[in-house]
């Protein structure tokens, strides 16, 4: 069994997703150690050294107050990921219990929830969190708990729509037909053959949480000056672009680079969990294994 | 008498978008305590609507019943409530499906598919639910139990993936065990490995089967009594040997008719020409008139009730037709 486990475990570990993983590990660390990395105070104002380009005291420069960008990306990392993921936890908690109960009992649930998941679809989402906002106060908590809501009738669609092709299918009948709670038959029956596409639908929605809340950040309504955040950053940067285009650019390559390692983790994700896509060797190894035998 | 099961009068109709289907019209069924009863007839005939309706399978918003299903003597599975009806289902009576390959969920092992039934149903510890699975991987032949436990569906064959589905269905040793078409996506040995198995299991745990089928083979093989359903009705009940050999209602003797026979080279093979009621339409007279052979202008007007040929042999046709 030891053996088997380790097997499933090195199948997960494909060269893309280790990449993926290795720049994930970076960020994170950058993040956790921001304090001890970072010579310089993310918040410290320096008017004499305004907008400057990448020197030794300043590796990637200084923004438009003369903040030191290094430590202000750093510390930005902390802010941006943890307040994405949140926002991602918040949708996915509400949106796919809400999915899988109006998928798999239709009728009057399914059409309550469905329409009151139109009504906030109705909306442009940053919209709806804007009035959120504006109504319970700003602030990152707040922004976080507005996109989190904003983003859970997507979520809950989609979980539904992949309950409704799945509840169709014999096993989920013979699931019924054995004894099975309504509660056993979509969690554990269902929920594992909807998650390899809501894993991807959510490394998405990681990079969509980013760039809201630096819309929600640049408006005033998100992060509060002067807490560090990746996406008030680009915000500052774009009106400095033609002068220090670095204030922009660095954290708009660590967004970018950032979504795209989690995309690839979780497309690796997606395959570990379908078992037929798993335990195969590549086909240059399975040709290999062929030609081999053959000899 | 005391029946295991009991069909009362059962009458399912469903909704369809083009108007109500007549699905099961009126049937009267018993199951005896250790039986294999067959449920024989031609597609669309109402056979696996019978099946489903027994732990109520079906969708309940786009079907009515009617009529009885007495389960143990005196509980009716028509008038339980949700929580009575799963202890029932699983537990008391079980049902396995004619394709092994989607009746078990691919992204489960099949060890954890057993475990969880043995989980919902009884007081098992995980270690000792997932002792009782190898057990029973063991008892439907399946080797080595302690591999195939770990694996996937979709890493067995058909034949496996349906002695998995039996495992699972007789895992909480139910007293009826339905089984609709159990043999008819496997290949001709596999089928009677399977049927091997099921009378195997049967004399073993002392259960009813209820086997579904349109292939007189099965019925011949392993069951006790058959039942001739057309058109939504039964319209011949009998002991396997009753039919066979002394059959009374024009269907059946067409239908057994129409069997392959081996040994015959180069002839025809027999057909009954026509086709079945459409299950929307009101049936006035007998359902098989307008392709009975002996149709005769009463058949037409008047449904024939039934008529007892001997104690366990009924059937429903006006006429006394000799072979």
């Amino acid at each position: 069994m030891k053996s088997s486990t380790k097997r499933k475990l090195k199948s997960f570990f494909t060269a893309p997703v280790i990449v993926s993983m290795i720049i994930l590990l970076i960020v994170i660390i950058l993040a956790v150690f921001a304090n001890t990395i970072a010579k310089y105070d993310p918040n410290e104002i320096d008017i004499t050294s305004m907008l400057k380009g990448p020197s030794v005291e300043h590796i990637i420069g200084t923004d438009k107050s003369g903040r030191d960008m290094f430590a202000r990306l750093l510390f930005g990392a902390r802010t941006t990921l943890l307040s994405a993921f949140a926002v991602i936890i918040i949708s996915v908690m509400i949106g796919v219990p809400t999915g899988l109960i109006s998928g798999y009992f239709g009728g009057l649930a399914d059409k309550i929830l469905m329409r009151i998941s139109d009504v906030i679809l109705s909306f442009p989402c940053l919209l709806l969190a804007f009035v959120f906002v504006s109504a319970f106060g700003r602030g990152l908590i707040n922004a976080i708990l507005a996109l989190g809501i904003v983003y859970v009738p997507m979520l809950a669609k989609l979980t539904r729509s992949l309950v409704l092709v799945e509840k169709n299918k014999v096993y989920v009948e013979a699931a019924k037909s054995i004894g099975f709670s309504d509660l056993n038959i979509m969690f554990v029956q269902i929920l594992p053959n909807c998650i390899a596409t809501l894993v991807v639908q959510l490394t998405l929605d990681i990079g969509y949480a980013i760039l809201d809340l630096a819309a929600m950040s640049f408006l005033g309504l998100g992060v509060q000056p002067p807490t560090a955040d990746w996406g008030a950053m680009l915000e500052e940067g774009r009106i400095v672009i033609t002068t220090a285009p670095l204030v922009a650019i660095a954290p708009g390559i660590m967004i970018i680079v950032t979504v795209v390692a989690l995309n690839i983790f979780g497309d690796g994700v997606r395959s570990y969990l379908d078992p037929t896509q798993r335990k195969v060797p590549s086909l240059r190894k399975f040709r290999k294994m062929v030609g081999a035998e053959n000899e | 008498m005391n029946n295991l099961l009991s069909l009362q009068n059962l009458k399912v109709n469903l909704m369809s978008p083009r108007g109500i289907v007549h699905a099961v019209r009126d049937i009267n069924l018993d199951i005896a305590p250790g039986e294999i009863h067959g449920l024989v007839g031609e597609s669309g005939c109402g056979k696996s609507m019978t099946a489903k309706s027994i732990i109520r399978l079906h969708d309940e918003k786009k079907m009515l019943y009617s009529g009885k299903i007495i389960y143990d003597e005196n509980r009716d599975v028509l008038e339980m409530n949700k929580k009575e009806l799963i202890k029932v289902r699983g537990k008391e009576i079980s049902m396995i499906f004619q394709d092994p390959m989607t009746g078990l969920n691919p992204l489960l092992k099949i060890g954890k598919q057993l475990d969880e039934i043995l989980l919902q149903h009884t007081d098992m510890t995980k270690q000792k639910a997932k002792e009782t699975s190898l057990q029973l991987l063991e008892s439907v032949g399946i080797f080595p139990a302690e591999q195939r436990y770990q694996q996937y569906p979709f890493e067995l064959s058909g034949g496996m993936s349906q002695r998995v589905s039996i495992a699972m269905a007789i895992a909480c040793n139910p007293k009826l065990l339905i089984a609709d078409e159990p043999t008819t996506a496997l290949d001709v040995t596999v089928q009677d490995q399977i049927l091997n198995l099921l009378k195997e299991l049967q004399a073993k745990n002392n259960m009813s089967i209820l086997i579904i089928t349109h292939n007189f083979g099965v019925i011949a093989e392993i069951c006790d009594r058959v039942s001739v359903m057309y058109a939504g009705i039964i319209v011949e009940s009998g002991t396997v040997q009753e039919i066979f050999d002394h059959s009374k209602h024009p269907y059946t003797m067409d239908l057994i008719r129409s069997i392959p026979k081996s040994g015959e080279r180069g002839g025809k093979l027999v057909t009954i020409p026509g086709s079945p009621p459409d299950l929307r339409e009101k049936i006035v007279g007998c359902p098989y008139a307008p392709r009975c052979p002996y149709v005769d202008e009463i058949c037409k007007t008047s449904a024939p009730a039934s008529k007892k040929e001997s104690d366990t042999h009924i059937y429903a046709c006006h006429k006394d037709i000799k072979r």
